[in-house]
């Protein structure tokens, strides 16, 4: 036998949820949909993300003798397209130097997908939370600093994805 | 009897050199110091002896460490407060040292880091405490006005302290560390439950609203 579920608690909370997505759909826009608004946006720098950054590390195969990866991607602000050739700065503090020292400092390019892809030492806690920083600083884009934290101090790589806005 | 009492008092002290000295021998054994320099190490442990001291106030001012008359005990935690606030210089000073942007943003409560803002209040409500503590006499601040200002400092000293370390992802051993945050929140609790800390501000409220 079917019960029949349309009470009165049913009703308030179909009613309730329809009336609030008509509102927040129809009266903050942008707030619900920003991407649809303006294409995909861009990426803010992370708070404390330009922390001991040294402007203009080398381009390097890879940051003293390896052992972690760091990888993401670089696209453009708006349509979402690879931007291949860009310059992204990695540091962090390693098991091989801390933060602020240049062997810690080193950077790659993005590949035709926009990709990038650079093995350094394995990054340990450093101030409390085991993250790294990495930075578009090139100037062709708005500069952009991120500070990407690792779930777990044993893991051994981490991403950043870029999105950028013309400077 | 005297031999229970004498094997009662060199209990409570050995386990309150446990507590304290367990997290900080492990901590001392963290593979993560291999990588830090000598004044970062300096600066992690000076928070760590100081989440310590914070454990040993309450017992002090409680008289639950035997051997200690309330008098002696209440001079000890005055010389432990000193202690506890040149800790905390040390521990902010180093890590300024370590990396002064990380320090910056923390004090100015910008950091990324969670725990940072609750190490910071902790921080400044020891500096008060200690500033408060030293001008008392000259002040003319009264036992119940005191405690008014104290207790309240206290409370944020403790919960800051016990939050920023345990969110913190470092050398302490994740046991031991927890450890010590509960016995520091227990004997917290317990002292003010012991000395009626709020009974008294309730009466103190009371007589206040009665002289209006």
């Amino acid at each position: 036998m079917t019960v029949v579920v349309l009470n009165r608690r049913n009703l308030l909370a179909a009613g309730g949820s329809v009336l609030a997505t008509g509102i927040l759909a129809a009266g903050v826009p942008g707030l619900l949909l920003p991407a649809r608004a303006d294409g995909l946006v861009p990426t803010e720098s992370m708070s404390g993300g330009a922390n001991n950054y040294r402007k203009g590390a080398a381009i390097v195969d890879r940051i003293g003798k390896g052992g972690f990866w760091m990888s993401g991607t670089v696209r453009r602000a708006g349509d979402g397209a690879p931007l291949a050739g860009q310059r992204i700065q990695i540091w962090a503090h390693t098991v091989e130097g801390q933060e602020h020292e240049p062997q810690s400092h080193g950077a790659t390019l993005t590949d035709k997908d926009g990709k990038f892809r650079l093995e350094m030492p394995q990054i340990i806690p450093i101030f409390g939370q085991p993250h790294g920083h990495l930075a578009y600083d090139s100037g062709e884009f708005k500069t952009v600093f991120l500070r990407p934290v690792m779930r777990s101090a044993k893991e051994t790589s981490l991403e950043a994805h870029f999105v950028l806005q013309p400077a | 009897m005297t031999r229970w009492k004498l094997a009662r008092v060199i209990l409570i002290w050995a386990a309150l050199a446990l507590a304290v000295g367990v997290p900080i021998a492990l901590a001392a054994a963290s593979e993560q110091l291999a990588w830090r320099g000598p004044i970062y190490i300096l600066a992690g442990f000076a928070g760590i002896v100081a989440l310590g001291l914070v454990l040993v106030q309450p017992l002090l001012i409680g008289g639950y460490l035997p051997g200690l008359s309330a008098y002696r005990g209440r001079r000890v935690h005055h010389w432990i407060g000193g202690a506890l606030a040149l800790a905390i210089v040390i521990h902010v000073a180093g890590l300024w040292i370590t990396s002064p942007p990380d320090m910056i943003d923390a004090l100015s409560y910008t950091s990324p880091t969670p725990f940072s803002p609750f190490g910071v209040t902790a921080m400044w409500a020891i500096f008060i405490v200690a500033l408060l503590a030293l001008l008392r006499r000259r002040l003319g601040l009264r036992p119940r006005t005191w405690r008014f200002v104290h207790m309240p400092l206290a409370i944020v000293i403790v919960a800051g302290s016990v939050v920023h370390c345990l969110l913190i992802e470092g050398t302490m051993e994740t046991i031991s560390k927890a450890a010590l945050c509960a016995l520091v929140l227990a004997a917290t609790v317990k002292v003010m439950i012991d000395l009626q800390v709020w009974r008294k501000r309730r009466a103190l409220r009371g007589e206040s609203i009665a002289r209006q």
